[in-house]
């Protein structure tokens, strides 16, 4: 009976903030359930931008050649051991003021460097020579890709450093240091906006309109689309295929370092097996846009980034994943497509 | 196809062999305790048998298969276990088991016959996750994380056995299940299976219905392994937690097929021996042979420069955590994988034909591990990049 008045107030309240009464209602039993309902809309929109970057990363691969780059999330979470230990060898969390904020940039970028690379010898290594193989055994090489970078994730745990807890438990999940105070940027009545929220925004949308320029007006990007279409027209016209595919793994895997340390500053902790969750919400995110489509994979983050918190602070936390792969599911059997995916029958 | 008796005699030899393991492990004190072990490579063999139907004579890749050992445990465990009202007997709660298997095999089949390819493979990943919560999640009759324990023991005719008596057990319901496949394999619904994987349309041209094969086939793959389940869930007295039922179980389920020759019995049966022995005797008994895996005690690297002090890193993060064989079960799975796709995608025993058209699975599938392996064109719209 509770629950159904606390879903009325609830349903209530989403229907009033789209009038936009925030002062009008401030008095009202109204109040608390929409501020818990808009700090939830806060925490699940950052989360969801960061994972729409990751969720880029997929859709790339996908719409270039056709493959779920199963390894994608476990190159994130080398991502963020490699921020780490950049972290611990320099120091960087003792750094004040606007070395601070270097010291944030070096990171990211470096994360960033480091997974495009990584990427891009995954690609070399364990794709490439499938390119005459089927998709199946293409995706069975990236499970075990997956697999090999998760068991190096846990070797890299056990380094003897102290961002590792001296590595004497190298499974144990670590602690990422606050690079970003804690202390809330805005905080409008009771809802807080962190400065991690800040930097969220900071991170995610200069490189999402950095990509779409990319993708949209250079040459490369040209490419890419040209590749996507239609490889060997592609090649036909003078396109080196093998570079551009290089091109987007390399392009991928730096988005993917950029939200990593994006995703370990705003939940502070890592894993070696964080890869596998970060992965199948990007994964999800990407097929609920319409994988292969860009703007989808952002807009399929933000949804299961606000989904997910949604279903933490009305449904119960335990039973997220459930609704999450609920959600997949079902838009696999209903609507393959995606959201914004156009339909296309399917090639004999 | 006659079987020649020179493979009927090699069949038995091997058969002989390995039933002879407890006998002389009993007599002969070598200290390697293997038949234990042995176990899990038998239970691991009913499972990758029911996943070689589904992926090897199907074609549909199944990443989700460890929710239908956890469907078959939960099962045999709440008809057994003396805190429900059921207590079946050993028996009668495995032939439950396996219908239960079948009927979720049904249920996850029919919604996602129109699902193919990678996808496919999505959706039962998703299957494999939403069940572990499940379990997890409904703790008033699952009893949560602590699993459902006690269970009784397998047994034969009013007895209990135990120890090696479970082993060969065990070892016979292999027998039975690789000979089942076999039989299968060559009748006329396997041949309705492989002609699908070959070529869905061409097949439907024939008159086979590939939905009521498919579904056939969904349920057949998780009926088994739903006895794989219940079968460790009596042999260990508890149905486990489902934590352990996750996503690493589907896939090494995965690389015993790919592994030993997808879409081969024998294949399957040694993929088990290769794999499930590298997990739990090669890594384990390496393990121990090194003498457990304590952390090392921390170093003095605050003192020490230079070289020294990256000798000691090494050596310090070495003894952390690269010294345990254990660590590099992921390792070993992941290149088994990788490699296996790259120089030999038919498996170490091929199935007969797989061999010769295997390596050109480019557009239409050729041989056995052309057809798994090269699924179809996915439903996927799209393809093309949008900015």
């Amino acid at each position: 009976m509770q629950q159904s008045v606390a879903a009325a107030e609830f349903l209530a309240a989403c229907a009033l903030s789209r009038v936009d009464a925030v002062g009008a209602f401030a008095r009202d039993g109204l109040l608390s359930s929409q501020e818990v309902f808009t700090q939830q809309l806060v925490t699940g929109l950052s989360n969801g931008m960061i994972i729409a970057l990751i969720a880029i990363g997929y859709t790339m691969v996908y719409g270039i050649i056709e493959l779920i780059n199963f390894a994608h999330g476990d190159l994130c979470m080398l991502g963020a051991y490699f921020a780490l230990t950049v972290v611990g060898a320099l120091g960087v969390d003792q750094w004040a003021g606007t070395g601070g904020i270097m010291g944030l940039v070096m990171v990211l970028v470096g994360t960033a460097a480091f997974c495009g690379s990584l990427n891009w010898s995954i690609n070399r290594l364990a794709y490439r020579p499938l390119r005459k193989a089927s998709k199946l055994s293409l995706l069975v090489s990236a499970i075990g890709a997956s697999f090999i970078l998760v068991n190096l994730g846990l070797f890299w745990g056990g380094l003897p450093m102290d961002v590792f807890a001296d590595g004497t438990s190298s499974a144990a999940p670590k602690a990422f240091p606050a690079l970003v105070s804690a202390a809330p940027a805005a905080q409008i009545g009771d809802v807080i906006y962190s400065r991690t929220d800040l930097l969220v925004l900071c991170v995610t949308l200069p490189l999402m309109v950095a990509l779409t320029y990319l993708v949209r007006f250079t040459k490369l990007g040209k490419a890419m689309r040209a590749v996507a279409q239609n490889p060997t027209g592609a090649s036909l016209m003078g396109i080196d295929v093998e570079r551009v595919i290089g091109a987007s793994f390399f392009i991928g895997g730096s988005l993917g370092g950029f939200a990593t340390v994006v995703y370990s500053l705003y939940n502070q902790t890592v894993s070696f097996q964080m890869g596998y969750r970060m992965g199948m919400d990007a994964f999800i995110a990407a097929v609920l846009g319409g994988i292969g489509n860009l703007p989808g994979a952002v807009l399929g983050g933000i949804l299961i980034g606000v989904i997910r918190s949604m279903s933490d602070g009305y449904l119960e936390a335990r039973w997220t994943n459930t609704v999450v792969f609920g959600i997949l599911i079902l838009i696999l059997v209903f609507r393959p497509s995606g959201l914004l995916g156009a339909k296309l029958r399917e090639k004999v | 196809m006659a079987i020649s008796s020179k493979r009927i005699t090699i069949n038995l030899l091997l058969i002989a062999a390995v039933a002879s393991i407890p006998i002389v492990e009993k007599f002969v004190p070598l200290g390697l305790h293997i038949s234990d072990p042995m176990t899990d490579v038998f239970v691991y063999a009913i499972l990758g048998l029911g996943l070689n139907i589904l992926t090897g004579f199907t074609g549909l890749l199944n990443l989700g298969v460890a929710a239908f050992a956890a469907i078959g445990a939960y099962v045999f465990a709440i008809s057994t276990c003396e805190i429900y009202p059921f207590q079946l007997g050993f028996w009668s709660a495995l032939g439950l088991t396996m219908a239960a298997g079948a009927l979720a095999g049904f249920a996850l089949g029919a919604p996602t016959l129109r699902v193919r390819g990678d996808y496919l493979a999505i959706v039962t990943l998703g299957f494999g996750e939403i069940v572990k919560d499940v379990l997890v999640n409904m703790d008033s009759i699952t009893k949560g994380t602590q699993g459902i324990n006690p269970l009784p023991p397998p047994t034969l005719f009013g007895h209990e056995l135990s120890g090696s008596g479970q082993y060969w057990l065990f070892m016979v319901i292999v027998l039975v299940v690789a000979t089942g496949a076999r039989s299968l394999e060559r009748s006329r619904i396997g041949r309705g299976w492989i002609s699908i994987r070959e070529d869905e349309l061409a097949s439907r041209a024939m008159g086979i219905r590939p939905d009521h094969a498919k579904m056939l086939a969904f349920a057949t793959c998780a009926s088994l392994a739903a006895l794989a389940g219940a079968l460790t869930a009596s042999r260990l007295s508890s149905s486990g937690e489902p934590g352990n039922y996750d996503f690493q179980i589907s896939i090494l389920a995965l690389c015993i097929v790919i592994v030993g020759g997808i879409g081969s019995v024998r294949g399957v049966l040694l993929g088990a021996l290769v794999m499930v022995g590298m997990n739990s005797i090669v890594l384990v008994k390496l393990t121990e042979l090194m003498g457990g895996s304590d952390a090392a005690p921390p170093a003095a690297l605050a003192e020490a420069h230079g070289l020294q002090w990256a000798f000691l890193f090494v050596k310090t993060w070495a003894q952390n955590v690269l010294i345990s064989p254990t660590n590099w079960k992921f390792l070993v799975f992941g290149l088994a994988l990788v490699l296996m796709m790259i120089f030999r995608p038919e498996g170490i025993l091929p199935a007969r034909g797989a061999k010769e058209d295997a390596p050109d699975g480019d557009e239409g599938p050729g041989g056995v591990a052309g057809g798994v392996t090269g699924g179809g064109a996915s439903p996927v719209a799209a393809k093309e990049l949008r900015p």
